[in-house]
Order: structure tokens, then C-alpha cells, then sequence
């Protein structure tokens, strides 16, 4: 399934790339087995991803949690803790 | 509308008037307003540069302004944020709110900074002598979300 990715502020600059379109296969079917996909490609996707690390998630521009489900056509956006105000 | 995202400045002022308008109901007007200043964690702080996540953070905003006019009894609220390049002493964010009296009017001015700091998609970049680096989101300000949060056993 087709699924749009997003990488936000420090994210963006460690992973090099403000996001892109991915092509996953439909066992990728919660946000926690998105994260585990992207790590697999090792180096910065690994560090900046990995477990322990302060991250966000937001799917369809709702704030998520790992369990929740990753569906064809979503936009999954992940991103550092927010600091506005 | 209840929340703007925006480049330029906002006049506190302005805004307030524009929204108490002919509506002679309104007893208090509660307002915060968010500034850049020039240090943090000890460092000197010369640019400020403000991102977000177009999109979402407008639901995001609405969605608080939403609940804090389901818990206080208030009548408008309204959020400003800027976003791009600031420099120290200038505005940052926005947030009045009207009601009939100012006990529920404060409260739900406090709900809306403390929500808005955890909750809506903004990051900081600050320039310092150093170099520049990305603001790290404070522990302060979850505790002091979390003081809004209802008991647990009404979760549903």
C-alpha cells in the first residue's frame, strides 16, 4: 500500500529529506511497524528513529500512538517533541 | 477565526477590541502573550526561527480552543501564532479570552498556553553564538499540561 511520509524540524535535518511517498507492504500496519521499517535502512534512520528517543507521530494530522493503525493512502508525520509558544 | 498561524505581527490591542465587539455580555478579557527573548539555557539567543506543520496545527489549535469552551463557561477564544524568523522581543503568540467573569476566563487562557505548548505542531530553532541548535521541549511544560487532565477513572 501507498502511504505518504513526513519528516519535521530536527528530524528533517537528521534524515536529510522533508519526507516522501512509500510503497509498504500491508503487515506495516501500525505506526510502531513504520518506525521498525525505516530503521532497517541503518545509519541516521536508525539513530534519529531508534527506541528511547523523545519521538512524536501524527497520522492524518491527528497526534498517534504506535499501536494505531496505518491504512493505504495516510499521511504519517513523524517529529521531535513540539517547543511553540 | 479562532486561530491564525502567521507571519507578521500581531497588535494585542486590535485583536482584542475586534473581538469583545458588540458584545456588551462580556464582563473579562483574559490575555497572554508569548515573547522571544534573548537567552536560554544560558545562552545568548540572537534569531529565533519558528516551524510548524501546516495542516495540523490549525486543527490542533482549533481542537483546543474547542475544549476549552466545553470546560469553562467563556464565550470567544482566539490564538495568533507566528511562525518563521523572530528576533528577541518580538511577539510570538497570542491568546485572549472573553467571558462573562474572570475566574472561568483565566483558567481556560491557561488551559489553552498550556495545551498549545504540548500539543500543537511548532518547533524552535534558535541561532546563538554557537551556532544554532533546536530548542529541546521542557518537562515543566508537560507537568504543567497534565495538571488539566481529568482523573483517570473518567477516561473513557
Amino acid at each position: 500500500m501507498k502511504v505518504k511520509v513526513l519528516y519535521l524540524a530536527s528530524l528533517r535535518e537528521q534524515l536529510g529529506k522533508p519526507g516522501e511517498d512509500l510503497e509498504v507492504s500491508p503487515a506495516t500496519s501500525t505506526v510502531a511497524g513504520l518506525r521498525t521499517l525505516l530503521m532497517a535502512r541503518g545509519g541516521a534512520w536508525q539513530t534519529a528513529l531508534a527506541q528511547g528517543k523523545a519521538l512524536r507521530v501524527a497520522v492524518n494530522q491527528e497526534m498517534a500512538q504506535p499501536t494505531t493503525a496505518v491504512k493505504p493512502g495516510d499521511e504519517i508525520a513523524f517529529f521531535p517533541p513540539v517547543t511553540g509558544g | 477565526m479562532p486561530v491564525r498561524i502567521q507571519t507578521k505581527d500581531f497588535d494585542a490591542g486590535a485583536e482584542i477590541a475586534a473581538l469583545r465587539r458588540d458584545n456588551p455580555k462580556v464582563g473579562a478579557v483574559a490575555s497572554f502573550i508569548g515573547l522571544c527573548r534573548d537567552a536560554n539555557d544560558g545562552t545568548a539567543v540572537t534569531k529565533m526561527t519558528l516551524e510548524h506543520y501546516p495542516g495540523m496545527t490549525e486543527k490542533a489549535l482549533e481542537k483546543i480552543v474547542s475544549e476549552a469552551k466545553r470546560r469553562w463557561d467563556v464565550m470567544e477564544v482566539l490564538i495568533v501564532h507566528r511562525v518563521g524568523e523572530l528576533k528577541p522581543a518580538d511577539q510570538i503568540v497570542l491568546v485572549v479570552v472573553t467571558g462573562a467573569h474572570r475566574g472561568e476566563a483565566f483558567a481556560a487562557c491557561e488551559f489553552v498556553m498550556d495545551y498549545l505548548k504540548t500539543r500543537a505542531p511548532f518547533w524552535k530553532k534558535e541561532e546563538t553564538p554557537q551556532g544554532a541548535r533546536w530548542v529541546e521541549a521542557r518537562a515543566s511544560d508537560d507537568e504543567a499540561a497534565q495538571r488539566w487532565e481529568p482523573p483517570k477513572s473518567s477516561a473513557a
